[in-house]
């Protein structure tokens, strides 16, 4: 791993191969906030109606308007919001006493603790069953999982959420708490308790998908001429299995991994509303709820902007773990012999 | 003494029992190559597995003994195979561009055979044994070399590392499945060269598999035939090309292109039955025109001609000399004013690669030219260029003196209805979800409005002149061997009544002796209904069946151009005299 790393960086191609991906995420990005500006203006009446309400009085609308300038032209709108947006600056709540970045920073924290405490635990899970799956193809472990992974990947998530409850926190075993109470002002890995319930269903809803991928992906390989070969090289099987067949099983799951990752990041919106997790997810309820829209546009430009940036580093990895891509990007000079050997070959 | 003992072995698919292959029985001494020749379905590769241990998911062998250097392989456990395999008995496979791992650099994949079989040994002196063997097999030995990857490197070098692997630790025997099949002609005499040199060198014995007979006829010390499972014909390599009894092995030999001698080469209707519906009797028996009644009834034993030399036919007796050869007719086709085709100075291209430089073909009406040339010559980009599927190019493409457009779009109904085109894969260039029939009504209704049964009496016509069965008009593709599938293809170009026939390696997906009966096809349309054909081939011999000229290409550039005999008798290019040297031949 240290070597492909080493060999990354000395790759002037890969690099910049990397960093036009990055150029690429940038109309996308900005795309995203015309698609996510657009959305709110295609409410029903505009965002001071319907914050305010039945509360609303034209005093009060008029003030809201002015704090949100909504009397200005829809571009004019765009652009302060965007470009403040872009800056990470999505202005003050619509209660007016805090500004949307203050309530989200700790929540984004939260979120990704937990996004991160499920992910490393999921991913090399997965990555585990649908290897073992695969060699073992047929056997008793590769026909419950795959009974298991079908079972979870098909269930909502609350529903796996409201399952984990009644199992680990309230009817049959009292472990761990059913709601996790962070203490404001302080992270969840304050405690970890609180982190654990969250956590499983979001691995339990993540890894049905990855591992049944690993598994389609690491069969493919498993029938592959190079692993037949492998074997009549004497090789033992535990060699053939971690030297030959996984490193090239992994590759094409990177997309996969990516796209749930990113997917996680919509999906803890439900399972933090169910432990009353502090994290994004809640406040995005609150904020609809309360049609408190600049929150609800900062969140979802945040999640979108995830998957645009997962999406890209997905693709980095797919070409690290790729020596044929991974060689095709670097540096010409490091190509350019073979042409001269084929030649030679003639 | 024998490395290598195989008796009476049996394998078979586990489910139904149904054998795959039947009574093998052979040896091979240290040092000497034994090659194994057969057909597609013939059983020769689940047996060159089976000396490994190794078989086929639901296969297992059913019966028999495998000795390898004293070790019985049927039924020994994982361990002892494992410690076999690689060791004492290594494997050089086929098409080593699948075989050696994408992801692992070829230095850690000879080091790792040799980590597996000599545990005890220190690094430095492994290394040394993966530079010394990457030396034997003339590949370079620097650590930038065993940093790369397979896919950094040609077929032919990574064939050689497929050899090296094999190689490293020494061993006493070497399987080699069709080694040389995806290579060209002059890399694969190298590779052959290779192989001999490192088996009489180190005293290894090999079992050489392959369907190519003239490979086998050059590198092989001893040779047995496999037909459906069996071995129809064993002998040492005098005794099987030149005095072999089995009408198979004859017909096989048949078959083959020669290209020094002058006889037409000769089909043998019909293809090898599948392990699931093989004939009771002699398996060959429905193929052979000197089968007789008890042929179909019993299988035929196994007789002794010589010490060395067996054969399993009923009529090994009263069975004739080798069938009387037919030589080559060929009228020279003389030059019109106006040739059909025409290609002058033309200039292909791959966006900024130039890939075609200069090229100058013409075609006779009724002539067939043949365009040869190794893989990247830029043969196939030209056919191409000529049935209007590349229109990168600079320079011009006249019919009968017209520009033709370069695309097929641009070009007149009539014009793409005259010129044809073939394609190398009879498996892709045939509509799956079609029947025969309509594939080839299809072409009918589309150039001359023919439909009803006006255009069924046409596609009959048409099977009959490539030789297929009526019956075949409402089968799919999938229910049809290669070679009636390349007939079919062959059909379909004829249901347009072309005038020019682009025939794109259209034999190269083909076992010899279907190959040998497509070309008859093509030579019998050819005298029938004086068609002019553009033959494209990367096998040399095989134009001598054919061709009454020959173009040979290399790197985008024609370097020879003339009648069949000058080409083959006083090549005027340095490289044509190459290939007429490393093409395998009979001898």
């Amino acid at each position: 791993m240290m070597s492909k790393i080493r060999d990354f960086f000395n790759q002037g191609g890969l690099l910049l191969f990397a960093l036009g991906r990055i150029l690429a995420g940038i109309p996308i990005i900005i795309a995203l906030t015309v698609l996510v500006f657009m959305a709110t203006q295609a409410l029903p009446g505009d965002a001071a109606v319907s914050y305010l309400a039945n509360t609303a009085t034209p005093e009060r609308l008029a003030a809201i308007r002015e704090q949100l300038n909504l009397d200005d032209p829809l571009w004019v709108q765009y652009f302060s919001w965007a470009s403040d947006a872009l800056r990470l600056d999505f202005g003050m709540t619509l209660t007016g006493e805090t500004s949307v970045s203050a309530i989200l920073g700790e929540r984004i924290q939260n979120t990704l603790i937990l996004m991160a405490s499920s992910g490393i635990i999921a991913i090399p899970l997965s990555i585990v069953i649908g290897t073992y799956a695969a060699v073992r193809r047929g056997k008793i472990f590769d026909n419950v999982s795959s009974l298991v992974t079908l079972v979870l990947a098909s269930l909502p998530e609350f529903v796996v959420a409201i399952f984990v409850v009644f199992l680990l926190a309230t009817n049959i075993f009292q472990i761990f708490p059913a709601i996790s109470f962070v203490e404001p002002g302080t992270l969840a890995w304050a405690d970890p308790m609180s982190l654990v319930l969250p956590s499983l269903t979001l691995i339990l809803a993540v890894t049905p998908y990855v591992s049944r991928i690993m598994r389609g992906s690491m069969i493919e390989v498993m029938e592959s001429e190079y692993i037949q070969m492998a074997r009549l090289k004497g090789l033992s099987e535990r060699t053939v299995i971690l030297r030959h067949a996984l490193p090239n099983a992994i590759a094409p799951t990177i997309q996969v991994i990516a796209l749930q990752l990113a997917w996680l990041a919509g999906g803890v919106v439900v399972v933090e509303a169910v432990f009353a997790y502090p994290g994004i997810g809640t406040v995005m309820i609150d904020s609809v709820k309360a049609r408190d829209l600049p929150i609800v546009q900062a969140i979802t430009l945040m999640i979108a902007a995830l998957y645009v940036v997962l999406n890209i580093l997905a693709d980095i990895g797919t070409i690290l773990s790729t020596p044929r891509l991974r060689t095709k990007h670097a540096r010409k000079n490091d190509t350019s012999d073979v042409f001269a050997a084929m030649d030679g070959d003639q | 003494m024998s490395v290598v003992k195989l008796s009476n072995v049996d394998i078979a698919i586990t489910r139904g029992g149904i054998k795959i292959v039947e009574k093998i029985s052979f040896e091979i001494q240290s040092g000497q190559i034994l090659g194994l020749v057969g057909e597609s379905g013939s059983g020769k590769t689940t047996v060159s597995m089976a000396l490994l241990g190794h078989t086929r998911k639901g296969a297992v062998i059913e019966s028999g003994s495998i000795t390898i250097d004293g070790h019985e392989i049927v039924g020994a456990d994982d361990k002892m195979l494992r410690s076999l395999r690689g060791g004492t008995i290594a494997y050089v496979p086929q098409d080593p561009g699948t075989a050696l791992n994408p992801g692992l650099r070829i230095g850690r994949q000879i080091l790792e055979s040799l980590e597996k079989h000599q545990p005890d040994v220190d690094h430095e002196v492994h290394m040394a044994r993966v530079r010394e063997v990457l030396t034997e097999v003339a590949l370079p030995s620097d650590t930038d070399f065993l940093r790369r990857y397979p896919h950094q490197l040609s077929g032919g070098q990574q064939q050689r590392v497929a050899i090296a692997i094999a190689f490293a630790c020494r061993p006493k025997v070497i399987v080699c499945d069709e080694p040389t099949t995806g290579l060209d002609v002059t890399t694969q005499s190298k590779v052959l060269a290779t192989i001999r040199a490192l088996c009489r060198e180190h005293g290894v014995a090999a079992l050489y598999v392959s369907h190519d007979l003239a490979v086998v006829s050059e590198l092989a010390d001893d040779v047995a035939v496999m037909y459906a499972g069996r071995i129809v014909e064993s002998g040492n390599r005098d005794e099987i090309f030149f005095n072999s009894i089995h009408p198979y092995t004859r017909r096989l030999i048949r078959a083959l292109p020669d290209i020094a001698g002058r006889n037409q080469i000769l089909g043998i209707s019909g293809y090898a039955p599948m392990p699931w519906d093989r004939p009771s009797g002699c398996a060959f028996a429905p193929r052979c025109a000197d089968a007789q009644s008890i042929c179909s009834q019993s299988v035929p034993e196994l007789t002794k001609i010589s010490a060395s030399h067996n054969v399993n036919c009923h009529r090994h007796k009263d069975s004739t000399k080798i069938v009387a050869t037919a030589r080559i007719e060929r009228e020279s086709i003389s030059a019109s004013a106006q040739p059909l085709l025409g290609i002058n100075n033309l200039d292909g291209f791959y966006g900024s690669r130039q890939v075609l430089f200069d090229t100058n073909i013409h075609i006779q009406p009724g002539e067939c030219v043949a365009l040869v040339g190794e893989s990247g010559s830029g043969k196939t980009t030209l056919s191409r260029c000529i049935g209007g599927l590349h229109d990168d190019y600079k320079g011009e493409i006249s019919y009968f003196g017209n520009t033709l457009g370069k695309h097929a779009l641009e070009r007149k109904k009539e014009e793409r209805r005259d010129i044809q085109y073939i394609f190398q894969s009879p498996y892709a260039s045939i509509n799956p979800r079609r029947p025969i029939g309509s594939t080839i009504t299809r072409q009918l209704e589309l150039f001359f409005g023919m439909k009803g049964s006006a255009a069924d009496a046409r596609v009959k016509e048409l099977l009959d002149l490539v030789s297929l069965p009526h019956a075949i008009i409402t089968s799919f593709p999938d229910q049809l061997s290669g070679g009636e599938r390349q007939r079919v293809a062959i059909a379909r170009a004829l249901a347009a009544e072309p005038k020019l026939l682009v025939c794109d390696e259209i034999t190269s997906a083909l076992d010899v002796s279907v190959q040998a009966s497509v070309i008859e096809t093509l030579k019998n349309l050819q005298s029938s209904t004086s068609v002019a054909m553009l033959f494209v081939t990367h096998n040399l011999a095989l134009t001598r069946s054919i061709a009454n000229r020959v173009a040979v290409m290399r790197k985008g550039t024609i370097v020879e151009y003339g009648g069949l005999d000058e080409v083959f008798n006083s090549p005027k290019a340095e490289y044509t005299n190459r290939l007429l040297q490393h093409t395998p031949t009979l001898k």
